[in-house]
């Protein structure tokens, strides 16, 4: 009989045609969605077969199909990483009363609240409160961010150590890449990446020296940084802020070079002021113990050695809100809560959040974010 | 005015006086660092195109370009040639606004128009167009592996790259934007 393929299992496929639905033998290769006549497959899946424009009928490329495929068995093999380590998997609020206060994300109001745009906040809580390894996979929502890497709704894996140093979350996340992608990260256009463990690592201040050709200390004024930034031949305003001066010639030179690099890069001590919540070095306070992790230009996950000092985080977050004040960005109340647990103590600690659609992305040489995911914002 | 997130291809903006369209965009954000819309521009006056990145926050101001459905005549010296059908009003736009695709226009083509100051100033193809074969040889026989193609010469005098299935007197679909075999269609 002829028909569209509706489902395969083994050896059974149930084909529906003119007349009903059947179960027939399924052939070698038959997919879902494929036209299918007698044993012979007519027509594979694919581009060709978007719906007419007006169709309400959901149609997914086999390029796509495959990827979600994909990214259901990556799924699968994050949580067995996690538990052969000996991480316990946690859930927190999606809806909380004091979002993240980092000043370049907006996170969209809901409820009585926001929704998170990470679930660090609430993690650590939890890291305070008696777990010593901990990971979660969630959704988070960054307001305004659309992009081939960027999606406003998307999905986090975000882990914490206690008793631990950045060494360890940097094994857990080669083990983890290496793991999903098995062994070879795929940009796209065939290029692909050794992801093998050991990672190459390199300081953000050697980096910015070795391409930007400027020279960051981490406690010199904005305008020494707007100054030698310029000198570098690299355009910024004046008056520029001191993280806009980093960030321009961050993204003129630096990120280029990263994206050529034919192996993943931790790109580590980051200069005191883009600290965030990570805690400063002991033997420099003018670099904190934070690294990003890149696989061919793609920012897969940021760490910290958290910060565990209340009265430090207490004044960040004030530096926070005064920023986000004089900057014209929505304001956030503090994270009382947070500061009460810090108040109470955490342990040292160390944690990461690493971008789950983006390692997919890594995983299956999707180059936009959208192939990853079963629905992108316009398909809602 | 338009905020980054109006950013799309197509949107038409004033900037020192110029009318432009984005012709490319990708959005931006360095984890920890501040958000900005990478955007190539077209100057829809003398086609240069620049490349600028617009931090989100900052406002472009909206050009003020209208669009009319005409019909290609023909093509006279560097100039393209098109009429409004209904008030016969003729007018050229520069063929370098439309680039390689221009050798994929037909006598009565409909295409749209954007005015700029009272004055034709930019051309927007249909994505598809259909032509018909004029020239091509046969296909060598046997050599059935991958993606091989030869190329095709179409009514317009275009040169397609086309499967070797193609024949004299084909009718082609055609993607202006890529200048490239899409399929061969019915006539």
């Amino acid at each position: 009989m002829k028909g569209r393929v509706l489902a395969v299992d083994g050896d059974v496929a149930v084909i529906r045609g003119e007349r009903g639905d059947a179960r027939v033998a399924a052939q070698a290769g038959w997919r879902p969605g494929d036209l299918v006549d007698g044993r012979v497959r007519v027509r594979a899946f694919g581009a060709a077969d978007y719906p007419a424009p007006g169709s309400e009928v959901m149609r997914l490329p086999r390029a796509r199909l495959d990827a979600l495929h994909a990214r259901a068995r990556a799924l699968t093999e994050v949580r067995a990483l996690f538990a052969e380590r000996g991480f316990v998997e946690v859930e927190t609020p999606l809806l909380v009363r004091a979002p993240g206060l980092e000043i370049h994300l907006d996170a969209v109001p809901a409820g009585d609240g926001w929704l998170i745009t990470s679930p660090e906040y609430q993690m650590k809580r939890l890291l305070a409160g008696g777990f010593e390894r901990i990971y979660q996979v969630c959704k988070c929502v960054r307001g305004n961010e659309r992009g081939a890497h960027h999606a406003s709704e998307f999905t986090m894996i975000e882990w914490y150590r206690a008793y631990a140093e950045l060494d360890a979350i940097i094994d857990d996340t080669e083990a983890l890449v290496a793991r999903v992608c098995t062994g070879v990260a795929r940009l796209g256009g065939g290029r692909t990446i050794d992801v093998t463990p050991p990672w190459p690592r390199l300081s953000v201040r050697d980096a910015m020296a070795r391409w930007a050709g400027v020279a960051v200390a981490g406690d010199e004024p904005a305008a020494a940084l707007v100054a030698a930034v310029r000198a570098a031949g690299i355009a910024i305003a004046d008056g520029a802020a001191w993280d806009d001066a980093f960030f321009a010639a961050f993204v003129a030179r630096v990120e280029p070079a990263i994206a050529a690099l034919d192996r993943p890069l931790i790109l580590e001590d980051w200069p005191a002021p883009l600290a965030a919540l990570a805690r400063r070095r002991d033997d420099d306070p003018r670099v904190a113990l934070r690294f990003e992790a890149y696989i061919g230009g793609l920012e897969l996950a940021n760490a910290f050695g958290e910060l565990t000092d209340p009265v430090e985080q207490r004044a960040r977050f004030g530096d926070d809100v005064r920023i986000r004040g004089e900057r014209g960005r929505d304001q956030y109340p503090v994270d009382e809560k947070l500061l009460a647990a810090l108040d109470e103590g955490l342990p040292p600690s160390a944690g990461i959040a690493l971008g789950f659609d983006r390692l997919v992305m890594l995983a299956t040489g999707m180059t936009d974010i959208r192939g990853v995911l079963s629905f992108a914002a316009d398909e809602r | 005015m338009y905020d980054t997130s109006d950013i799309r291809k197509g949107l038409k903006v004033l900037m020192d006086g110029n009318p432009w369209t984005v012709i490319e965009f990708q959005f931006v954000k360095p984890g920890k660092g501040a958000a900005f819309t990478r955007t190539r521009f077209k100057n829809l006056l003398n086609g240069n195109t620049k490349e600028m990145n617009i931090r989100s926050g900052e406002k472009l101001e909206p050009a003020n370009v209208d669009q009319r459905e005409m019909t290609f005549l023909y093509k006279e010296a560097g100039d393209l040639v098109l009429m409004d059908q209904t008030s016969y009003e003729q007018v050229s736009v520069s063929a370098e606004m439309v680039g390689q695709a221009a050798d994929l226009m037909k006598d009565n083509l409909p295409c749209t128009v954007l005015f700029f100051n009272e004055r034709a100033v930019d051309i927007q193809l249909p994505t598809f167009v259909q032509l018909e074969v004029t020239a091509s040889e046969p296909g060598v026989r046997g050599d059935t592996s991958g993606n091989v193609q030869k190329p095709a010469t179409v009514e317009t005098g275009a040169m397609i790259m086309v499967p070797l299935f193609i024949r004299v007197g084909d009718m082609l679909k055609i993607d202006t934007r890529s200048h490239e075999y899409v399929e061969r269609v019915a006539k």
